[in-house]
């Protein structure tokens, strides 16, 4: 079996006494494109939250290359964060900055690179998402899939070995978000990074996924876990196969 | 099936007791969300007053019916299983009839109202509210623990202070507020000698309008009116900006980038306020000063004499002890602005409940420590 990169190990995630996550465990393995699926409110962006140290879980524990990202304080948790970039869902880029500040700003903060070596990288970055020519630009003046690019290109500044996508496609057009699918398909295998994703657009799952896990709102849990295509053909529960065919009980009566 | 909107024809309802026992609805016409009401009450209230055993709902007559219709012929059937009669739907056509089998009652029943289990009584709300008062309370001297923490950080390596932001929030907070700040205070000035003029008129002591308004201006009014407005200015387009940074996951994206937003987005504000606060403090006297000088003008007074009159009065100390307090408003305005924003909540109104929270929380703070500095001035006789 592959390298584990993540563990989540009798992950329990709860807001106060109510539960969303109850009880799971998973890997994930070094390189391979991991998605997180489910349908809406069964706390997909909760467990991927956890995941990136944003929240502390109820219980269990979430260890990233082996150390406990829900523990870790200070400059521990830095050096945890350091080997992963986060691409939010609505890009979360700063406003006031332009998209190559934006791209900049981890590599300031972190590298003692100098000025015109921190901008080179920064533009390789914007490079690689497809951004070239809109360096200068507000965050304002970018159309959505361009700003889910922009925040990919920021995510990806100080090359991390894990990246964390919250639904890179939500939002975008059936083309856009084909093209950003390739996009991740591409850096996955040029630079060998791990791909997290939660999302639930099926077409993207299908085009880029190693490894799916399916979370279920009723048991709190995961309720499938493997290859998508054979998850479609082979699952003998409902729920997956109603995901996966978009379908509804009707039609799959019928 | 006809349309709803190009033929509709008013429902009827005519009610038809078949024996003591039953009671026949007969329905015609259109049935859709505006028609429907017209025979709702009707039929309900006959339907309380009969009380049947057997409910028939006769359609045959509906040419036209859409969910609100449906709806009428479920809540009549609710109804009449709530009172444990038997209900019974005649004449529907096809179409109308597969629709009313679409909606079971037990599908959209009101969900019982949770009972709260925990009865409280009045200590424990007490209690309650004391342990919220004092979370509220941490929370503040954390921030204000980690505000102090990250100045002296800065301090230290001024180098890392992200001077860009300083300046531009410099330009917004300072220069931008100059015009408000002197309208203001010029109005303010100029109703105040207004004010006293008239009393001291009656003591021929007018001129001494000149000693009321500086000593006035230099201690309280000048600090505290350019501070009020610029909180409100500026106070508020802090929680706003933070809000909206909260809102839209930015600060989840600085946490994740493992990057404080205490000095990266806060200490910039605060250094531009304290930077920016006396300055415009010092611009709001001599507005106050000016709206005095027409008054005084008014009065017969000469510029010359009204000069003199204030250096006479007004010592370097009042002035400085005045602004000097600015300094504590400034990290006021600019704390309870950041911290409004960052603990924003998410949804559409919570930018603007954290803008109206950060400017009410501050006009009360930069009250509490003038009062404060009163005391303290005056033990120290200043």
């Amino acid at each position: 079996m592959a390298e584990t990169i993540i563990n989540v190990k009798d992950f329990t995630a709860a807001y106060g006494d109510n539960v969303i996550i109850d009880n799971i465990n998973f890997d994930v393995y070094k390189g391979e494109k991991f998605i997180i699926l489910g349908g809406s409110g069964c706390g997909k962006s909760t467990l991927l939250k956890h995941m990136i140290g944003l929240y502390r879980p109820a219980n269990g524990s979430i260890l990233i290359e082996g150390e406990n990202i829900s523990k870790a304080e200070g400059q521990e948790r830095i050096e945890i964060l350091k080997n992963i970039g986060v691409a939010y869902q609505l890009g979360a880029l700063f406003g006031s900055m332009s998209v190559l500040e934006n791209v900049r700003l981890p590599l300031e903060e972190y590298t003692d690179l100098n000025n015109d070596s921190i901008d080179l990288i920064a533009r390789m970055k914007l490079n690689i998402v497809g951004l070239t020519g809109s360096e200068d630009k507000s965050p304002s003046e970018l159309s959505g899939g361009m700003i889910k690019r922009a925040a990919l290109a920021r995510a990806m500044a100080l090359d991390p070995d894990i990246l964390f996508l919250d639904e890179p496609s939500a939002g975008l057009d059936p083309i856009t978000s084909a093209e950003l699918d390739q996009l991740i398909n591409q850096l996955a295998k040029s630079l060998g990074v791990t791909f997290v994703i939660v999302t639930h657009e099926l077409n993207s799952i299908y085009n880029i996924a190693d490894r799916v896990i399916m979370l279920d709102k009723s048991t709190k849990g995961i309720i499938a876990t493997g290859d998508p295509e054979y998850l479609r053909d082979n699952s003998e529960i409902p729920i997956v196969q109603k995901f996966f065919k978009r379908q509804t009980d009707e039609q799959l009566g019928g | 099936m006809t349309k709803p909107h190009t033929t509709t024809t008013r429902p009827s309802l005519e009610i038809i007791k078949e024996n003591n026992n039953t009671l026949r609805l007969k329905v015609k016409g259109s049935l859709n969300a505006y028609t429907t009401a017209v025979i709702w009450n009707d039929s309900l209230s006959e339907f309380k007053k009969t009380n049947p055993k057997e409910l028939i709902l006769d359609g045959a007559g509906i040419d036209y019916c859409d969910a609100s219709g449906i709806a009428f012929i479920t809540d009549l059937r609710i109804k009449q299983d709530e009172a444990g009669g038997a209900y019974k739907v005649e004449g529907l056509s096809d179409e109308i009839n597969k629709l009313y089998k679409l909606f079971d009652p037990k599908d959209f029943e009101k969900p019982e109202e949770i009972e709260s289990k925990v009865s409280e009584n009045k200590i424990e709300a007490a209690g309650r509210l004391g342990y919220a008062a004092w979370e509220e309370l941490k929370i503040n001297i954390v921030f204000t623990g980690r505000v102090t923490v990250a100045l002296f950080q800065a301090l230290l390596r001024p180098d890392k202070i992200r001077w860009r932001d300083v300046f531009v929030t410099s330009e917004k907070f300072g220069a931008n507020a100059l015009f408000i700040i002197a309208l203001v205070n010029f109005l303010v000035g100029l109703v105040i000698a207004f004010q006293s003029a008239v009393p001291m008129k009656q003591y021929g002591a007018q001129i001494f309008v000149a000693d009321l308004l500086v000593i006035a201006y230099f201690k309280e009014l000048g600090p505290l009116m350019t501070a009020f407005v610029v909180n409100g200015r500026s106070g508020s387009a802090f929680a706003a900006e933070l809000g909206t940074m909260k809102v839209n996951e930015e600060l989840d994206a600085l946490d994740t980038m493992g990057l404080d937003p205490v000095p990266f987005l806060v200490v910039p504000k605060v250094i531009a306020s304290v930077a920016m606060l006396p300055l415009l403090t010092v611009f709001g006297n001599l507005f106050g000063l000016i709206g005095g000088l027409v008054v005084m003008f008014s009065l017969g007074f000469t510029f010359s004499t009204y000069i003199n009159q204030l250096t006479i009065a007004a010592t370097y100390g009042m002035l400085l002890a005045g602004l000097f307090k600015t300094l504590f408003f400034a990290v006021i305005i600019a704390g309870v602005g950041c911290l409004a924003g960052m603990r924003a909540a998410k949804g559409p109104s919570a930018v603007g409940d954290a803008a109206t929270k950060a400017v009410v929380v501050g006009i009360v703070l930069m009250i509490l420590v003038d009062g404060l500095f009163g005391v303290i001035y005056y033990i120290l006789g200043i």
